[in-house]
């Protein structure tokens, strides 16, 4: 059906998503008030709120599907609709609905307000669709503040812990650090193109009319704010301290979904309003991406400390997701794409095992509590082997799927030292990730090792992941077309500023 | 048997089972119980071996160069297709590997003990991949299947292997991971040319011979491509893996992987790197520095395995040298060469897998495999030691085995064209002999003197089954070879014929240059020319 955007109505409709889960995230906090007195629980209080929560994004989920139908005419002024804008809305969908599947135990057990917790979970995934689909830089930054300040309360929700406490401040101030950077570039765009609209400022930069320098130093400091977001070297300091004192949920949730937000965004804004200077900014973003795969691998190598090694991991696989916005191509805009949702699976995976083996708690991290794990839990052990896997990027995997993407649109620009590095950061990945699963399997468990304990409904969904990731590592083809159509849609603007000529 | 062959359909079906079929056995292993999940892997094994010999006589070696080929689209908007097919070398290849994988498994009765589950499916899905290795007919799904080799090895060796167990297997994964990486960006850059000159995206390997590169693009693109395969073989000086991973691993493991995985990367020389890049790899250079390595590895491994005390490491180190003949036989570029590289790795594989089989029996009688805990083993042990004196002499390639055929035939290749190479090389043949034959000596001759080796039993009758088609195939080979080489030889020929005239002439040249209709002629879905 046709929507026209003249309506006001109907622009309701373009943010049905948001609009709903906006109304869940209510609902839950209301709920949580009345079934604080009904139910003593702490266990059927986390299922009950988390089912409102999962029900509201499910919600979210048949709307945003709903969009997929519609064909917009007209303006649409600060949001857009575009397939990107709604493949992007899947990935934070599907993140947030992982996150809260895997950890209801763990919310039970540590005693979080689930209402709370459950409520800033779709708080912020309304921040991330926002994100992904304004094209005006102002709203750009409301939604990302709606975001980042819902997961700096979610790194320090475990008030009673000093290192969640730490992790919270940290991440605060760092956070609130970037969004001034980003604030200023906001500014000097502003003052040099005149708008704050991505489509003008991509036409005024091209027509040569705006004030360049500016709009130039503009650029750069947007790039540092998102590069502070994403965690890309030397911007990623932040990232291990916050990932490892967070609760473990709400590292996973950032892990997957508040990257894969930060990333949307990059992508858009860089693509729809600069990509006619993409020749100044691509130098940087290669150099970080470089940066990034190097160092934050080679640190990984040396964690024994298995939530601190994701944390590094998910560094390594933003330097991967880099590659592909220097790359900036259709192609690498889609294996962006199709590798986020691919990484928000698998990490979500890998930290439900590791809630599991924490026993739902913030202790046994270390890379020795895996031993033997593989004998006593055969199922969580296959399980975990295949999450791991596919974060190494082996053949059979979706992860490996989207690395084979990713190098493609890297080979589409000719960045093919950006592919060798990619290629050697990966060797280096498979060590760190292969000793977790030399401890699994191949050490025995140390006497009195506790026996882990996994719901039912957890295990359901840790299969779910992983019979996914394979199915995508043998079958990618309908989600790649998918990634693709959505990154047509984007790059359509991107080509009519003429930047196919330049990426040469 | 051909009447047969055709009444059942077996030239559609043949390969997609014997890839598949593995998978399936794995599940049921999975799915048995631990005690009866030996014989479940054994049988579908077996079974899948039986499958295979089938190959034998549908393949023709008058017909099409490639034959049993079948093409689906697997992944559309990159062009990867799931293409099968095959040809006289990974004929040979295929049957190497079923003939192997059973008898792997049943060897490993005694021997694992734990998790037998886990064991057997991790072996079937390994013969999955090491097949899928050898039939893959489109470079992306090769390597998918390459690739997939590690896990299953990986987690053989680090779970059920020896002391230092996770080293040796970290080892190995580590290092043939970094050449495959590299090789997949050189794929993917190979991808990207053959799509630049037009045509749609693919990654069939007939769609890729013949892209037009310049001779730097060649030079890169075998380094990326020959690293790879070089881990793999393995090439002196990147053969340390071997030996730890060959010691470390249970017998069962050391058998597939000397028998057949090590053949992957001599395969993957021939089915990759000669065709796609014939002129770096006909460059004087590269021919001197490959040639060098060979040669190195043969003289370099003979002597550091004439020093060791462990028999297994002796045989690890053996397999070295061997695979330096496959490679001075592969670079000379000779019909003649090519083919005893071929018949070297066969019958390698038959030796190699034998000797390991037969240590492993030592072991699970001494619990050791130090050679000079043994002693006079042949009075006590005699059928026992008459298998492995065979193995041993094929291994050293003392005539009347196939060893001999393949050596002589790479040595006689390599004389054609680099004679100062072969008389290097062929001294590799007495220092087999000066390392071997006084192990042999240790082991089952000297005195009987201790009262530990006095008890030794001989062979079981499981054991005889084992050992029996190693070594009738080991003398059969070399005294009647030529059904082996005749299938070979139209492979063999076109691909020195397209390297020897850097991509201008041979079946290999008209395939690359060749439209529907040539390749029609060329890659039969059927194998036979049928009589109407």
């Amino acid at each position: 059906m046709t929507l026209q955007l003249a309506s006001s109505a109907n622009l309701a409709l373009v943010l049905l998503p948001e609009i709903v889960l906006s109304v869940a995230a209510m609902v839950v906090l209301l709920a949580s008030v009345r079934i604080q007195k009904a139910e003593a629980d702490a266990t059927d209080r986390a299922r009950s709120l988390g089912g409102l929560a999962l029900a509201g994004l499910l919600a979210a989920a048949v709307a945003n599907g709903w969009l997929h139908w519609v064909s917009p005419e007209g303006e649409p002024g600060m949001i857009t609709l575009d397939a990107f804008g709604l493949f992007a809305n899947w990935v934070f969908l599907l993140g947030a609905a992982l996150t809260i599947l895997v950890s209801f135990p763990y919310v039970a057990r540590q005693g979080l307000q689930p209402g709370e917790f459950y409520a800033l979970i779709l708080l912020a995934t309304v921040g991330m669709m926002i994100m992904a689909g304004t094209t005006n830089l102002i709203l750009l930054f409301l939604a990302l503040e709606t975001m980042s300040i819902a997961a700096y309360v979610l790194t320090a929700f475990h008030r009673g812990e000093r290192k969640s406490a730490e992790a919270g401040i940290k991440y605060f101030i760092l956070g609130a650090f970037s969004s001034a950077f980003l604030l200023y570039g906001i500014a000097l765009v502003w003052g040099g193109a005149g708008t704050v609209d991505l489509r003008e400022i991509a036409a005024t930069v091209e027509a040569g009319a705006g004030f360049n320098g500016l709009v130039l130093a503009g650029m750069g400091l947007l790039g540092v704010g998102f590069a502070f977001k994403v965690g890309a070297a030397p911007f990623h300091m932040w990232t291990p301290d916050v990932y490892e004192g967070a609760p473990s949920p709400s590292t996973a949730f950032m892990a997957a979904a508040v990257k894969a937000a930060s990333f949307a965004a990059f992508l858009r804004v860089f693509t729809e309003a600069f990509s006619s200077l993409y020749e100044s900014w691509y130098p940087v973003v290669w150099w970080m991406a470089a940066l990034t795969m190097v160092v934050a691998n080679l640190i990984a190598l040396t964690q024994s400390n298995v939530k601190r090694m994701l944390a590094y991991s998910s560094l390594a696989h933003g330097g991967y997701l880099l590659v592909g916005v220097a790359s900036a191509n259709e192609i690498a805009t889609a294996s962006i794409l199709f590798y986020l949702l691919v990484y928000t699976i698998m990490t979500l995976g890998a930290f439900g095992v590791l809630m599991i083996v924490s026993e739902h708690g913030e202790s046994r991290f270390q890379v020795e509590d895996y031993a033997g794990f593989g004998a006593s839990q055969p199922l969580l052990g296959v399980l975990f082997t295949i999450f791991l896997l596919s974060l190494a990027g082996f053949p059979g995997t979706g992860g490996f799927m989207g690395k084979i993407f990713l190098l493609q649109g890297a080979a589409e620009s000719h960045l093919w030292t950006l592919a060798v590095i990619l290629a050697l950061t990966t060797v280096v990945s498979y060590y760190y990730y292969l000793r977790v699963a030399w401890y699994v399997w191949m050490r025995p468990a140390p006497a009195g090792a506790l026996a882990a304990w996994a719901p039912v409904s957890v295990t359901a969904v840790l299969m779910g992941c992983a019979g996914v990731l394979i199915f995508l590592g043998i079958f990618p083809s309908g989600l790649l077309n998918g990634a693709l159509t959505a990154a047509h849609g984007l790059w359509l603007r991107g080509l009519d500023a003429g930047l196919s000529g330049l990426v040469r | 048997m051909t009447a047969l062959l055709d009444a059942v359909g077996y030239d559609a079906w043949a390969l997609h089972a014997l890839v598949w079929v593995p998978v399936l056995g794995a599940i049921a292993v999975v799915l048995s119980s631990e005690e009866r999940s030996k014989n479940v892997a054994f049988w579908c094994s077996a079974g899948v071996f039986v499958l295979s010999l089938g190959l034998w006589w549908a393949f023709d070696s008058a017909g099409p160069l490639f034959q049993l080929a079948t093409r689906t689209v697997w992944i559309a908007p990159w062009g990867v297709s799931y293409a099968l097919g095959i040809d006289g070398i990974s004929l040979m290849m295929v049957l190497l590997t079923t003939l192997t994988l059973p008898l792997a498994i049943l060897g490993s009765f005694q021997y694992i003990r734990e998790r037998r589950r886990a064991f057997y499916a991790l072996m079937l899905l390994l013969e999955t991949a090491i097949v899928g290795v050898f039939v893959a007919m489109d470079l992306f799904l090769f390597y998918v299947f390459f690739e997939l080799t590690l896990i299953p090895m990986y987690f053989i060796v680090g779970v059920w292997g020896g002391e230092r167990r996770i080293y040796a297997a970290v080892k190995f994964f580590l290092f043939t991971a970094l050449g495959s990486l590299l090789m997949l960006v050189g794929i993917l850059y190979l991808y990207f040319r053959a799509r630049a000159g037009g045509g749609a995206p693919s990654f069939y390997i007939l769609d890729l011979l013949g892209t037009p590169l310049t001779i730097a693009e060649q030079l890169w693109l075998f380094a990326a491509f020959a690293l790879a395969f070089a881990i793999k073989v393995p090439i002196f000086p990147l053969h340390t893996w071997l030996p730890d991973a060959h010691v470390e691993a249970p017998t069962p493991g050391s058998v597939v992987l000397a028998a057949v995985l090590l053949k992957m990367g001599t395969y993957g020389f021939l089915r990759f790197v000669l065709p796609f890049f014939p002129e770096a790899a006909s460059h004087p250079t590269v021919v001197a520095w490959m040639l060098a390595l060979g040669v190195i590895g043969i003289v370099y491994a003979a002597w550091v395995a004439a020093v060791q005390p462990d028999a297994k490491k002796l045989v690890a180190y053996s397999s070295v040298a061997h695979m330096g003949f496959v490679v001075i036989g592969t670079f000379a570029l000779t019909v003649n060469g090519l083919q005893g590289g071929l018949m070297v790795m066969l019958s390698h594989g038959l030796s190699t897998g034998a000797l390991f089989l037969l240590i492993g029996m030592l072991y699970e009688r001494r619990h050791t495999r130090l050679i000079s805990d043994f002693g006079g083993l042949a009075r006590v042990a005699p059928l026992l030691a008459t298998a492995f004196v065979v193995a041993a002499l094929t291994s050293i390639g003392v005539p009347g085995t196939s060893g001999f055929i393949g050596e002589f035939l790479s040595i006689l290749g390599t004389f054609e064209r680099y004679p100062v190479t072969a008389v290097v090389a062929t001294s590799g043949v007495i220092f087999a002999a000066y390392y071997m034959l006084p192990m042999v000596q240790r082991i089952f001759f000297n005195r009987l003197d201790r009262a530990e080796n006095q008890r030794v039993n001989d062979l079981s009758g499981r054991e005889a089954v084992i050992l029996a088609p190693l070594v009738a195939l080991m003398i059969i080979l070399g005294a009647y070879p030529t059904p082996v080489l005749s299938r070979m030889e139209p492979a063999v020929r076109a691909i020195v014929e397209y390297v020897g005239s850097d991509g201008e002439a041979g079946a290999l040249a008209e395939l690359a240059r060749g439209g529907a209709e040539v390749r029609a002629a060329a890659i039969a879905p059927i194998a036979r020319a049928r009589t109407p």
